[in-house]
């Protein structure tokens, strides 16, 4: 990743045109032509530098339901109860982290009484109590790449 | 510039808006003419599929369209879970604070659980190495000053799962 590319980067947080033409828009703002800002984007993509561009939904507002949930799992349980958490094609994320609290997991759902159901069948097949951390207030920013 | 979203309503979606959502939430097409590819795939005129995207954009439904960097490629090779336990009036503001710094990526206002979890604000904190996580974390500690009721940062010592989330489609 070169500094034009970082730049073009960091430009695409503040907006992309819903335009005909909106790659030769954004080009036109920094000086580049629309191949080269297609063909940055392309290879950013490629080596994985980015892992995705396009619009960015909002799973809650499309109706979707999410939350973050937390076990504490006793040591020798630990392979057992990831197994009976992964089961489950609603967790769609799982971390083991250095804390009491050692089983992270994101839990998405079609419908918002999905979560309760999930989360209490969790809870019945490892007899684990399940923390339900849901997002309650967002502080919404991007991570600025250094120019 | 930080703000605030509220994530509690529901945009209503039809059956057209929610195939431009299958179309699109693998990425824009590449291509110097991305939505007409899109309405191509959809089966509606480029003007509507701009049109409903532009919709989109205003309920909230999309948040922004953009790129999404690969923090481990780009050499943020550790990230960690920083909690915060501050007054519930003030967590907002602490968010605003913590949120705005630059290797700050994700900021919540999550439900504390006592006794277990007395955490009600969390920070997804990135760098290059786990001790400039730790640093990270002191100087967010410094920032927030008497708000700063109590902290830890948590991080991640295996993935045991991880799919993508697919929304429609």
């Amino acid at each position: 990743m070169d500094a034009r590319d970082r730049e073009l980067i960091n430009a695409l947080h503040g907006g992309f045109p819903v335009e005909e033409r909106p790659y030769a828009a954004v080009a036109g703002s920094l000086g580049m032509t629309e191949d080269e800002v297609i063909a940055r984007l392309a290879r950013l993509l490629d080596a994985r530098m980015l892992t995705r561009f396009g619009p960015l939904y909002d799973a809650v507002r499309l109706g979707g339901a999410f939350t973050l949930a937390a076990m504490a799992v006793p040591h020798e349980r630990f392979d057992e109860v990831t197994e009976i958490v992964n089961s489950f094609p609603e967790v769609a994320h799982n971390y083991a982290r250095n804390h009491d609290l050692n089983m992270w997991f994101v839990v998405a759902t079609e419908r918002p009484e999905g979560i309760g159901e999930v989360l209490s069948q969790i809870k019945d097949r490892t007899g684990l109590d399940v923390l339900n951390l849901p997002k309650e207030e967002e502080y919404f920013l991007e991570l600025r790449l250094p120019a | 510039m930080s703000q605030t979203l509220k994530t509690t309503e529901t945009a209503v979606l039809d059956p057209v808006d929610r195939r431009i959502v299958a179309a699109t939430q693998a990425g824009l097409p590449l291509d110097p003419r991305p939505w007409h590819r899109v309405a191509e795939q959809v089966g509606v005129a480029p003007d509507e599929v701009m049109r409903r995207v532009r919709r989109m954009l205003e309920t909230g439904a999309i948040r922004r369209i953009g790129a999404v960097p690969n923090h481990y490629a780009l050499g943020w090779k550790a990230n960690g879970m920083s909690v915060w336990d501050v007054p519930d009036e003030r967590v907002g503001e602490a968010g605003r604070m913590i949120g705005a710094l630059d290797f700050v990526s994700h900021c919540y206002r999550r439900p504390r659980r006592p006794p277990d979890w007395p955490y009600n604000l969390f920070a997804m904190v990135h760098g290059q190495a786990r001790w400039e996580v730790e640093e990270a974390v002191s100087h967010m500690a410094s920032l927030l000053g008497p708000l700063d009721r109590g902290h830890t940062v948590l991080f991640s010592t295996k993935i045991l799962k991880k799919t993508g989330l697919r929304i429609a489609g």
